[in-house]
């Protein structure tokens, strides 16, 4: 194979202070190839594209496009070099009809309704708000938008991650197409089916570098996994960091959700939650995990299904309700659930505040009382505390758990705490998890790190498209196990079997 | 995490300054009040006596409890522009009850269009998300055009000032404003409220992240709907009493209080956008503002001059308030 690449990226890194969000990244893409661009949470995936599409700048690197340089550096520019992002969000201007939306970018109207109608869209008014246009059809417009200005390289990102099967179906057929007219299309997704039926080849990026670009054939799913796992793969199961599964009761069943149905992402979702359990959940980002979360939280109402507190149904309108039933949710974004402004105090005692009868005076010595015996039992470095927005992000996020200590909610719905925080906080959030759950207390857990799971969980409980597609004891969830699962691969593959033949397994649910 | 700012010893003493504005905002308030009483003094000589200091308290007040519900408004971020239509409903309400039934009974009449109009402009903010500022400016125009009907029907009557109200607004006792009597209780109450109960903790909480609240527990439109309610009772009260002190009801009597309320608070150090500040700034900022009124005033200078001059002042003593309280 002599062909030049058409688009060969090499060395690129990217930093953000002292973080490296790329350390060494290439890509290298034929011209005429679908390519799959695959990593776990946190590779550099998103760094790596938004830097192709000139959305944000390198710090080094060589960028060729057909052999020569050419200035990207802002989208625009990417543009007009032919390269052509279609991203996760839907990104027509929702108070324009579509039409202006075209003339926005320049694009050619004609083109526009051929491949709309190629991609299954037969009657489309051009003079429709895009606000009153389904999500669905907004990504399908938002391709062939892409589509009509012909570019040479194809960016999608979790194009198919939002389509009902029969456009998904039509899209993956278009972007095949594209490829036999010599075009190129790198192609962002957690799905192996998919990659599998399209790609010819994939780049794996681990922590920001490249660690290495197979052929996509039958097997290769396992090679895909190891290299994403890198050196994790071999101390696999080496490190029982947890005392393992030592005998304890098992505790009544606090929370039973059957057959959940939440929104487009949470499809039928079905487990139990102990006391004194801490249960993690598994799931790469926009399998359904948010909404599982706000649904149990009370923040949104569930579409179908059956969420039960102590053996009672019960129907959530608002938090309030979780927490009148003594659920608690952490979000993973502090700026959420605190009051920047105001003191670490008032921050941990709101909940004491929430309901009208507790409107009038405060018992200050009662409080006191409380509120330092959560500081204490989460040791938070109150020498700041007069504003919680001058506290370190450790810090902050003890004050968003201790409320809820405080507060002596029995369950507490965490999800991934421990994102962007210090090694050393993070012990200590593990250990005070571990400890709430040997005190009684039920505890769900989703995080993005998945050694967490091994550390602080009893169980994994892996989501998939919406679905629970396992649920592994602790004892065998290590990294390599649960990236497998989550990627919707069974849980005993062996190498020599191929992805397509396991299409059917990974889309039934496996319940417990 | 910078440990350095929480170590004042190690810090230069500019940086220490600012820290120390910082965690006590009413120091810089306070000695521009006392600038200003000065600049007074040196451009007047022997203006700045008790009587006038009596003086300028006893038309402070109404200001500062115009500004005292919009403080609590503007903790949640809010803004209550209905206070001046409220106010007047409760005078000019007052002033013409007064006429048919005793002091009392009329004082309650001039109060219900107010709980009328809070309740409104709770439900309207906190159910139906309205944005404050249209809200109350609704409710503010609809009150107006009721006003406007209810004139018609008493013009013949002619009007009436409860002795008490007048002894309230404008008496002054052993030197002191006997309005002081009303204002201090409700004060120390606004004061309790922000600092010591739950409902303000919310109040702060609201403005500073609303989503937050509510991932705690707290019902939105419960709290919006009290606070309104409260805002509008406030205004309705300071109607009363500057209509006593007035002594002359008319169709606009506090509206032109109703920005000056605004401007109190954020002169106070109450952010406009929530979550910042309290009543002990606003007071001193309706002090800061009389005085400002006063000392334009014996300038001598043509009106719209005053005007462009208070307006200018009044910018810029904001902006370079929250330079000097601001610590990043």
């Amino acid at each position: 194979m002599t062909k030049q690449p058409l688009l060969d990226a090499t060395g690129v890194a990217k930093r953000y202070g002292a973080v490296a969000a790329l350390k060494n990244a290439s890509l290298s893409l034929l011209p005429g190839e679908v390519h799959a661009l695959m990593g776990a949470n946190g590779a550099g995936k998103s760094t790596l594209v938004k830097i192709l599409t000139g959305a944000i700048s390198a710090n080094s690197g060589r960028i060729l496009l057909r052999g020569e340089e050419r200035d990207i550096r802002s989208p625009a520019n990417a543009r007009r070099a032919g390269l052509v992002p279609v991203y996760q969000e839907p990104s027509l201007i929702p108070d324009l009809d579509i039409l202006s939306n075209l003339r926005l970018t320049r694009t050619p109207v004609e083109p526009f309704r051929e491949w709309v109608r190629e991609l299954g869209v037969p009657d489309l008014d051009l003079r429709e708000t895009a606000r009153d246009v389904p999500l669905a059809i907004q990504r399908v417009l938002d391709l062939a938008r892409a589509l009509a200005v012909e570019p040479d390289v194809l960016l999608l990102d979790e194009m198919t991650a939002a389509l009902p099967a029969n456009l998904a179906e039509r899209v993956l057929d278009v972007v095949r197409r594209q490829s036999k007219t010599g075009r190129s299309v790198i192609f962002i997704s957690h799905r192996f089916v998919e990659i599998a039926a399209l790609c010819d080849r994939a780049t794996v990026l681990r922590d920001g570098e490249t660690v290495g670009v197979v052929d996509i054939a039958p097997g290769v799913e396992e090679r895909i996994v190891e290299l994403m796992l890198g050196a994790k793969v071999d101390k696999r199961r080496a490190a029982q960091t947890r005392s393992g599964p030592e005998a304890r009761p098992e505790g009544r069943t606090r929370i039973a959700v059957r057959s959940l149905r939440v929104g487009a992402k949470l499809h039928d979702v079905s487990f139990d939650l102990r006391d004194g359990e801490v249960a993690g959940v598994v799931a790469l980002e926009g399998q359904g995990q948010d909404e599982l979360f706000a649904a149990l939280a009370g923040s949104i109402k569930p579409d179908g299904g059956i969420i039960e507190v102590d053996g009672q149904a019960v129907r959530f309108t608002h938090p309030a309700d979780a927490i009148e039933a003594g659920i608690a949710y952490v979000p993973g974004d502090r700026t959420e659930a605190l009051a920047m402004q105001q003191s670490v105090r008032e921050n941990i005692a709101l909940p004491f505040s929430a309901v009208f009868r507790n409107w009038g005076p405060i018992n200050r010595r009662r409080e006191d009382a409380a509120v330092q015996s959560a500081i204490e039992r989460l040791q938070i470095d109150t020498r700041a505390q007069r504003e919680v927005q001058r506290l370190s992000g450790g810090n902050q996020q003890k004050v968003t758990i201790a409320r809820w200590i405080a507060a002596d909610a029995r369950t507490l719905l965490c999800f991934d705490p421990t994102r962007g925080i210090d090694v050393g906080t993070k012990q200590e959030i593990y250990k005070l998890l571990r400890q709430l759950a040997d005190q009684g207390k039920s505890i769900l857990f989703y995080t993005s790190e998945l050694e967490e799971i091994q550390l602080v969980c009893d169980r994994a409980i892996v989501i998939f498209g919406g679905r629970v597609v396992d649920v592994l004891p602790v004892g065998i969830a290590d990294e390599a196990a649960l990236t497998r699962a989550a990627y919707g691969l069974p849980r005993d593959a062996s190498a020599d079997v191929g992805i397509l033949a396991h299409h059917a397994a990974s889309d039934r649910a496996v319940t417990p | 995490m910078t440990l350095a700012t929480t170590t004042p010893e190690a810090a230069p003493l500019g940086r220490r300054i600012k820290r120390f504005m910082s965690d006590y905002p009413i120091v810089p308030l306070l000695v521009l009040l006392i600038l200003l009483v000065l600049v007074l003094q040196i451009l007047s000589p022997g203006i700045v006596n008790q009587r006038w200091i009596a003086n300028t308290v006893k038309f402070a007040i109404p200001l500062a409890l115009l500004a005292g519900a919009q403080t609590m408004v503007m903790l949640t971020g809010g803004i209550d522009l209905s206070v001046g239509t409220v106010a007047t409903m409760a005078g000019f309400i007052v002033a013409t009850q007064t006429v048919d039934h005793p002091a009392g009974l009329a004082m309650a009449i001039a109060l219900v269009p107010a709980l009328i109009i809070g309740f409104t402009n709770g439900i309207g903010v906190g159910v139906f998300r309205v944005h404050p500022l249209i809200m109350t400016l609704g409710t503010s125009l609809i009150g107006v055009g009721f006003l406007q009907v209810y004139q018609r029907t008493v013009i013949s009557a002619g009007t009436k000032y409860p002795d008490f109200l007048v002894w309230l607004g404008t008496g002054i006792t052993w030197g002191f404003p006997n309005a002081l009597v009303l204002f201090v209780p409700v004060a120390v109450l606004l004061i309790f409220i922000q600092r010591r109960t739950g409902f303000g903790r919310l109040l702060y909480a609201i403005g500073d992240n609303e989503r937050a609240t509510r991932l705690a527990g707290v019902k939105y439109w419960q709290v919006i709907l009290a606070l309104y309610m409260l805002s509008s009772v406030l205004a309705g009260i300071m109607g009363l009493l500057y209509v006593g002190l007035i002594k002359a009801a008319s169709l606009s009597l506090a509206e032109p209080l109703v920005l000056p309320s605004v401007a109190a608070a954020v002169i106070g150090g109450t952010s406009i956008f929530g979550g910042r500040g309290g009543y002990t700034g606003t007071i001193v900022g309706a002090l800061i503002l009389t005085v400002l009124t006063t000392l334009l005033t014996i300038l001598q200078m043509p009106e719209g001059a005053r005007r462009i001059l208070f307006g200018a002042i009044v910018l810029l003593v904001t902006a370079a308030y929250l330079r000097i309280i601001e610590d990043r």
